[in-house]
């Protein structure tokens, strides 16, 4: 991809973030950009190895087990074995399905992951034989949209996958899929709205830089923390991690929507999901932790690499809390998370946007319209309780002429909660 | 309910969070099971063996009550006069012939109740699978235990050394008859190799865990349970102590045993030697 805009680099303004195309494209650029791709691909690919383990490892530890320790040190190498097992077994293709759909699925969620990596700022601006470049494998002006474009490419693979498959099981699993992609993608782009307002740039070199001055600059802050967290549920979503798996719910729909696949073409997806988890994670951190952004000792050498031990290391937390919250929460219901993406997200985010527009404007503007989202909030709220409160009510009153006593109809309430009637429904709240 | 009390009830819903950060801290319960093996149950009831007394003399006299009872219809039995001048057993008849077919075999315990002189016991040893029929029927060569009274391992059965330890004929008679009033008693005759057995622990309260190595189901799980599961006394820091405390000292006492056994073997070789020399 960089390679591709090294060719069109000097014809189009595209790639002004970027020193290493300001002189014009000489061979030197072009090895960088190669070494700069494959390096890319490779440490993802061993990241994804790594992280398939640690997540395997982790869980058992926080489940009282050991985990996988039999292949390699610690195991290392049991996602290499499993990988090689996957790659020796028969590639079975249903009767009813879709041949070239079906072939072509795991690379359209394969390929999206890897593409997301390549605007994701590794590290600071290095400089190498008298050529400045950026740890980052492209920078293109509209950075953050080719990551919300790859993240809805990714929904056509698995969309693409149920229904080829010509198969009940894999079709349902990758309907709900799609449908909470395409739910969480809207709170998700909305978040990612309230990042690009407040830098005032889709790069996301420029939004790494315009937090690069301290922690107290980090979007997590500047924005306050609303929109990291909405914006983190939306990428759980989005990855169909645990609490939000239902598009691969075992006890529901057998594998979901990758049931009808084996070999290689099983491992692509698993490979895409780790990788998105792991691209995801650095999308965060860039988002919203300033990248590789943090305190580097004043040597000559430590300044190149330390802001890419401060970008793993923040990725980790990431990693983590996504294997924590696998062990933690249970999976919501389908209707749970419909009414989450939708009633809550939604509206919380654009919200927010609001909020973050007006203070973009000017203080007064912000403190307006602060002002104004509590008081509607209150008043929402509070139609929402005497609602509730009615309803209660009316689930309370016998049901039918002359039911009085005996037989209530009490769903959703629990009995004794208020003491009488709508007497309650005013004086406490 | 308060304001406050909803507020707390929403935020139970970190305590998954709190629970399985806590179990990172906590010990395994995953055993890496080939090498490192559970301590068996005290009647665990494994492959059988025959025992002998003390002095090397067989406790089988082929009074086929075992295969009488057997429900499974597992074992046979062919008894014989002992031979005047090299007896066998100590009484009148011997066992000539012992079979018992593992095909069959339910571990049922039946047979080891009838014998009358606690010739046949069940150790624990359980790993014993074999891939053919014939391995399957175990001969009264292979049932009989060594000059060392421990039980013959087959080239197919996959248990380590030390797995053949505390699996003899004490392990039936802790109360014999089912009577609690014997418990504790010692009703057993000496075994080769391994001389009286100390009696193991039962219903009546009167368990010599030390000697026999059991240990309670609760307290190997306690580490595991919640806070609320456990005894006061053994929860948080003081709890961590009493049981180091314990572990301390069990390990002690296994590595005692194991010296003292040494040293037996030890003596005993060099016995052998000195004899043969």
């Amino acid at each position: 991809m960089s390679a591709l805009v090294a060719v069109v680099g000097p014809l189009a303004g595209l790639v002004q973030h970027d020193p290493l195309y300001g002189h014009g494209v000489g061979w030197f650029v072009w090895v960088v950009d190669v070494i700069k791709v494959l390096v890319a691909f490779g440490v993802l690919l061993v990241s994804v190895m790594l992280m398939i383990w640690f997540e395997r490892k982790l869980i058992s530890d926080m489940q009282s087990r050991i985990g996988p320790n039999r292949a390699g040190p610690w195991g290392l190498l049991q996602t290499m074995a499993d990988g090689v097992k996957l790659f020796f077994k028969e590639d079975l293709q249903p009767e009813q399905s879709d041949r070239f759909v079906f072939k072509l699925a795991p690379y359209l969620s394969l390929v999206p992951a890897l593409l997301i990596f390549t605007v994701v700022p590794v590290g600071g601006i290095v400089s190498l034989a008298g050529h400045r470049f950026e740890l980052q494998v492209a920078d293109p002006p509209i950075g953050i949209l080719l990551v919300l474009a790859m993240s809805s490419i990714a929904v056509y693979g698995v969309m693409l996958a149920g229904w080829s498959s010509g198969s009940k099981y894999p079709l349902l699993g990758s309907v709900r899929a799609s449908a909470q992609m395409i739910s969480y993608e809207a709170a998700l782009g909305i978040t990612v709205v309230t990042v690009v307002l407040i830098t005032g740039s889709l790069s996301t070199r420029a939004i790494v830089q315009s937090q690069g001055t301290g922690v107290w600059d980090w979007n997590v802050i500047r924005l306050g923390v609303v929109p990291f967290v909405l914006f983190f549920m939306a990428i759980t979503a989005e990855l169909t991690r645990p609490p939000f798996d239902l598009t691969e719910a075992e006890s529901e729909l057998v594998g979901g929507f990758h049931t009808e696949y084996s070999s290689l073409r099983f491992a692509l997806f698993f490979l895409a999901e780790f990788m998105n988890v792991i691209t995801m994670s650095a999308v965060v951190v860039t988002l919203f932790f300033g990248g590789p952004d943090g305190p580097v000792p004043h040597l000559p050498s430590f300044s190149i690499w330390f802001p890419v031990v401060w970008f793993v290391g923040k990725v980790m937390v990431f990693l983590f809390t996504y294997v924590w919250l696998r062990a933690a929460l249970p999976r919501l219901r389908y209707d749970q998370l419909m009414n989450l993406g939708w009633k809550f997200l939604i509206p919380i985010s654009l919200g927010w946007l609001l909020l973050v527009a007006g203070f973009v404007v000017d203080g007064w503007w912000g403190l307006g319209i602060a002002v104004a989202a509590v008081s509607l909030s209150g008043l929402l709220g509070r139609a929402f309780v005497v609602g509730r409160g009615r309803d209660e009510e009316r689930a309370r009153r016998p049901v039918g002429p002359g039911a009085g006593g005996g037989d209530q109809v009490t769903s959703g309430v629990r009995p004794g909660l208020l003491p009488g009637g709508a007497v309650d429904e005013g004086s406490s709240h | 309910m308060g304001f406050l009390d909803e507020v707390k009830e929403e935020l139970s819903f970190f305590g998954g969070f709190k629970l399985t950060f806590e179990h990172l801290t906590r010990p395994r319960v995953t055993r890496q099971y080939p090498e490192e093996k559970k301590p068996k149950q005290p009647r665990q009831h494994g492959r059988h063996v025959l025992n002998r007394y003390e002095d090397g003399m067989e406790k089988c006299i082929g009074c086929e009550l075992c295969a009488g009872v057997c429900p499974a219809d597992c074992i046979y039995v062919r008894g014989l006069d002992n031979p005047p001048d090299h007896p066998v057993s100590p009484g009148e008849r011997y066992g000539y012939v012992y079979e018992i077919n593992y095909l069959r075999c339910i571990h049922c315990d039946l047979c080891v109740e009838a014998c009358p002189t606690e010739a046949i016991t069940e150790s624990k040893l359980f790993e014993f699978s074999f891939t053919n029929r014939a391995d399957a029927i175990y001969t009264k060569n292979e049932l009989l235990v060594g000059d060392d009274g421990r039980p013959k391992q087959m080239p197919w059965e996959d248990w380590r050394p030390g797995d053949d330890l505390m699996t003899s004929g004490w392990m039936r008679a802790t109360s014999p008859s089912g009577n609690a009033d014997y418990e504790g008693e010692v009703q057993w005759s000496g075994e080769l190799g391994y001389g009286v057995r100390a009696p193991e622990g039962g219903q009546s309260g009167r368990r010599d865990d030390e000697a026999t190595g059991t240990k309670a189901l609760r307290d190997v799980l306690e580490a595991h349970l919640l806070d609320e599961d456990i005894p006061f006394e053994h929860r948080g820091m003081r709890g961590r102590l009493w049981r180091a405390q314990k572990s301390a000292a069990r390990n002690r006492r296994k590595l005692e045993a194991l010296r003292e056994r040494r040293k037996d073997l030890k003596a005993t070789r060099s016995a052998a030697g000195g004899g043969k020399a």
